[in-house]
């Protein structure tokens, strides 16, 4: 697919990087030349330089053939402008743009076709946001990823000694719950995946991805661990666009403390919060962490800028008694670095991102992707069409359909109900069928199987 | 300062306002009663006056400037209320006095409701029509009739308003232009007092009762042609209909205009001073009704709450209507009506007091000092229904509080000193700078036995009241004066 790139930002270049690794012809636009020059020493891609929405630059970038054009600059309105350029000078098919300012996101109906043509907006800041309040109201969990419009629930979850399930085969998890459906999709054991059959024996310090409606995923963590109390004293690190959205979102439920180390934004903050707690300070300064009660403290989440000062401060949160740590990490390699230290969970915002942009890359009717431990595995949630005679998948029982190697279907959604999959379930035309896939490369092959194939016999 | 513009609009003023001498002319000559001549003979002496202030400075047409502005607040309340005592001090009966007669008019500008005269039911029907008409008057603030009237004589009225409009967020215009802003609340100020006298009228008053309580009643004045205030009739009805407009009288105009505008009553619900004051009468009514009845003062519990909510509303809302001697009332009552009269209306209302919102915003500050205690680190933003507050804003409410307070606690002092006992002193001063009328003690029927000093010490508060204290204080600072 040919996709330009506008923005070599965090988000831009992450995303370039991601698609370019899985053989998409990518330019990648930006005005400084400098960020450009990096991204083309590292990878395969083209970089044009210049103003984002500008019409010559669009042409340059390739902007007559391109399939998708992802505006991911700093501005929302360049991103705004260049979509409308691409769709009026080029008619580009797909056009996916960035817009934070929720002042815009309040008016869907001025991102028509006929008015600001974006078929895609995606707010990074909010993704992140949800993907916080969702840990926060789940406690024990260190993902939790909604398909099928939060129908059901993608989870992973640490196991621990304590919890029933540790030291028992798979199948006991029916047997101890009745009524209560899941199916766990994979575990990772000391970073490898399992394929999970009935007799696979759950270990501590597991990391087990399980698949239930939001309803039971409390009863279903509490198999695998100790089940923490819900969360009700949280604290927030940072003040800027997440930290902000996350307290606004959560002071209404929780009691929550927000650090904003700026005091002209701080004073902003108080402005714009209700019940939040605006603390003027450094989150790394022991002492008004102490002040602020941190040893009661349920959670803390580090949410600034500053991949550093978010971890160091998570760590001393930790040190000092916070319950759950959580920070976010824009560096890749710092991921992989907090795996196993003491913060408990590492917030990525380019796999998050990530995510809702590849939805729109994939071919196949695919409603949702979600991208899991640093973009190697990935769950998707994809439509299946046809009949029995144009698709491999439709009027088949589950054990009939040749999945690639790794992947595994956690459950069919149809219509409003959710069928936890068994190897018996037969595949209806307009499932949602979710899939996780334990190795992104067999993603090919996936997109294959769905495919609609006419000459199928 | 341009003492040309200020005199030629003060002549221009009162040349004006004599002809509201005209209509008390009309109701006396209607009803044949002996009060026509003062008012003609006070007409022609306050055009005079006016036309030979007017004449000399006829040609400066310059804008008003801010510190004019003041000048012209202060000095319009103060000419008015000697201009509007002209015909009292006239007038055969009743006999008053000029310190009586001044009294009694500044007392009706500024809606206070105070009255010096007993015995109203003798008295000529056109001096009540001129008591009542003066409160009308002074309801809205005649300057805000001048704003809208004077632009078209070519003076810049933006000054004017600044200085005039109450309530502490003076820069919420309506509409663009000063003068359509000025008229569009005029407008609602008069279709208020319409329908009020209406409701009166069907509610069994006669037509002289009815238009002369529904001037007292929109403008929060307090003024009756009855002795026996409200409670002349003995009607539940009127007191309702009373109660109704006493509280519409109270909540900000401007509310009025969005929800007519709008046609919608979610102006209201979204105020977040409406909701105060609303809340605020309602939990004192609740107190006083649940008193009166625990204590059994009226021994029966319909008229415990008819006379309970009609004193509350009526003293909340800084009106003074009566409807029995609540200054008699058991225990904390009395002082806590009175207390409730400091809180007063919603700002942009015809109501006196320190005004719901200054007292929503203390409350609010002092609760941030609280949290300041518990969070040393925290940041904390003082916010009327979810807009912030800015802290200028705050320290002009605590200025205007401690300037309130002193001005009372001042004016209290003076009282004593020329012999009052401490509860009148103390209730004349509330009942006058909250512009309520009423007080307790002595001066829990009327104003008429105290001494002419102390009457001239309550004119005083009754202006500082009405013009919210740092209009006249402004002109006592010595670098206003300064060129």
């Amino acid at each position: 697919m040919k996709i330009i790139v506008l923005g070599a930002g965090r988000v831009g270049s992450s995303v370039a990087q991601h698609l370019a690794s899985e053989a998409n012809d990518v330019t990648v636009v930006d005005s400084h030349p400098d960020l450009l020059r990096e991204l083309q020493d590292r990878l395969d891609l083209r970089t044009v330089t210049g103003h984002a929405a500008y019409p010559n630059i669009l042409e340059q970038a390739g902007g007559t053939d391109a399939e998708m054009l992802i505006a991911v600059t700093s501005s929302d309105e360049t991103n705004m402008i260049a979509c409308q350029i691409a769709y009026t000078l080029f008619r580009t098919p797909t056009k996916i743009a960035r817009v934070r300012a929720a002042e815009y996101l309040q008016q869907p109906h001025i991102f028509s076709q006929e008015s600001i043509p974006v078929d895609v907006l995606i707010a990074p800041e909010d993704l992140v946001t949800d993907y916080v309040c969702r840990l926060i109201e789940h406690p024990g969990a260190l993902q939790v990823l909604d398909f099928a419009n939060g129908k059901v629930s993608l989870v992973a979850v640490r196991a621990y000694y304590g919890g029933p399930l540790v030291g028992n085969e798979l199948r006991a998890l029916g047997e101890h719950m009745p009524g209560i459906q899941t199916r766990v999709a994979a575990i990772y054991r000391r970073g490898k995946a399992i394929f999970p059959q009935g007799d696979t024996i759950i270990e501590a310090d597991d990391e087990v991805f399980f698949i239930a409606s939001k309803k039971n995923i409390r009863a279903i963590t509490s198999e695998l661990r100790k089940l923490d109390k819900p969360n009700k004293r949280i604290i927030i690190a940072g003040g800027g666009n997440i930290g902000r959205r996350v307290a606004e979102k959560l002071e209404d439920r929780y009691q929550v403390k927000i650090i904003e180390h700026n005091p002209e934004h701080a004073r902003l903050l108080s402005e714009e919060l209700d019940r939040a707690i605006v603390l003027r300070g450094d989150a790394a300064d022991e002492q008004l962490l102490l002040e602020e009660n941190i040893d009661a403290t349920d959670v803390f989440c580090a949410l600034t800028n500053d991949d550093e000062a978010n971890i160091l401060s998570a760590m001393l949160a930790k040190r000092l008694g916070a319950r759950k740590v959580m920070s976010l990490v824009n560096r890749l390699a710092y991921v992989d670095l907090l795996e196993s230290s003491t913060i408990d969970v590492a917030i990525s915002p380019q796999q998050i991102t990530i995510g809702a942009l590849l939805t729109h890359v994939r071919r196949g009717d695919i409603v949702a992707v979600h991208s899991l431990r640093r973009g190697a595995a990935e769950a998707i949630e994809v439509v299946a069409h046809g009949d029995q005679h144009t698709s491999r998948v439709v009027g088949r029982k589950i054990s009939e359909i040749n999945l690639p190697k790794g992947t595994t279907i956690g459950c069919i959604v149809r219509g409003d109900e959710v069928i936890m999959a068994s190897g018996d379930t037969v595949v209806e035309p307009d499932d949602h069928v979710i899939l996780f896939l334990v190795d992104k490369s067999r993603i090919g092959d996936v997109e294959r199987l769905f495919a609609v194939d006419v000459t199928f016999v | 300062m341009q003492p040309k513009v200020i005199q030629r609009i003060l002549g221009l003023l009162l040349a004006v306002f004599s002809f509201t001498f005209l209509p008390p002319a009309f109701v006396g000559w209607y009803y044949g009663d002996i009060g026509v001549r003062p008012f003609l003979e006070g007409f022609l002496a306050v055009l005079i006056i006016g036309l030979v202030l007017w004449w000399p400075a006829r040609r400066e047409r310059r804008d008003l400037k801010l510190r004019d502005g003041f000048i012209v607040a202060v000095s319009f309340w103060l000419v008015l209320g000697l201009a509007g005592a002209i015909p009292l001090a006239l007038a055969a009966h009743p006999h008053l006095s000029i310190t009586d007669a001044v009294f009694e008019s500044i007392s009706g500008l500024t809606t206070t409701g105070a009255t010096v005269i007993v015995g109203l039911d003798a008295l000529p029907k056109s001096i009540l029509f001129y008591r009542q008409e003066l409160e009308w008057l002074g309801g809205m603030g005649i300057i805000v009739l001048a704003v809208a009237v004077l632009p078209m004589l070519g003076v810049g009225g933006m000054q004017l308003y600044r200085a005039e409009a109450p309530g502490p967020v003076k820069d919420a215009k309506l509409t663009p232009r000063i003068a359509e802003t000025a008229k569009a609340l005029w407008y609602i100020y008069l279709g208020l007092t319409i329908v009020c006298a209406l409701a009166y009228w069907l509610s069994g008053m006669d037509v002289f009762d009815a238009v002369s309580y529904s001037f007292a009643t929109v403008s929060l004045g307090g003024f009756a042609p009855h002795d026996a205030s409200m409670g002349y009739f003995n009607s539940p009805l009127i007191e309702s209909v009373a109660i109704i407009f006493m509280l519409l009288g109270g909540v900000n105009f401007s509310l009025h205009y969005y929800a007519l505008s709008r046609r919608s009553l979610m102006p209201y619900r979204d105020d977040a001073e409406f909701r105060t004051y609303i809340s605020v009468l309602g939990l004192l009514a609740l107190i006083a009704v649940s008193y009166l009845y625990f204590t059994r003062y009226f021994g029966n519990f319909g008229e415990d709450l008819r006379q309970g909510l009609f004193q509350v509303v009526s003293i909340g809302t800084t009106t003074g209507f009566t409807t029995t001697s609540f200054h008699h009332w058991p225990g904390f009552l009395p002082a806590l009506l009175l207390f409730a009269s400091f809180i007063g209306g919603c700002a942009g209302s015809t109501g006196g007091g320190i005004k719901v919102v200054r007292f929503v915003l203390l409350f609010k500050q002092g609760m941030r000092e609280l949290h300041r205690l518990i969070h040393p680190n925290g940041e904390f933003t003082v916010k009327i229904g979810r807009r912030p507050v800015d802290d200028r804003i705050i320290d002009a409410v605590w200025g205007f509080f401690a300037a309130y307070v002193a001005t009372f606690s001042l004016i209290m002092l003076a009282l004593m000193a020329t012999g009052l006992n401490q509860l009148t002193a103390f209730s004349a001063v509330a009942a006058c700078m909250n512009n309520l009328g009423p007080g307790l003690g002595a001066v829990g029927e009327n104003y008429a036995h105290i001494n002419p000093a102390a009457k001239w010490l309550l004119c005083l508060a009754m202006l500082f009241g009405r013009l919210e204290v740092f209009t006249p204080l402004v002109l006592f600072t010595p670098g206003f004066w300064r060129r």
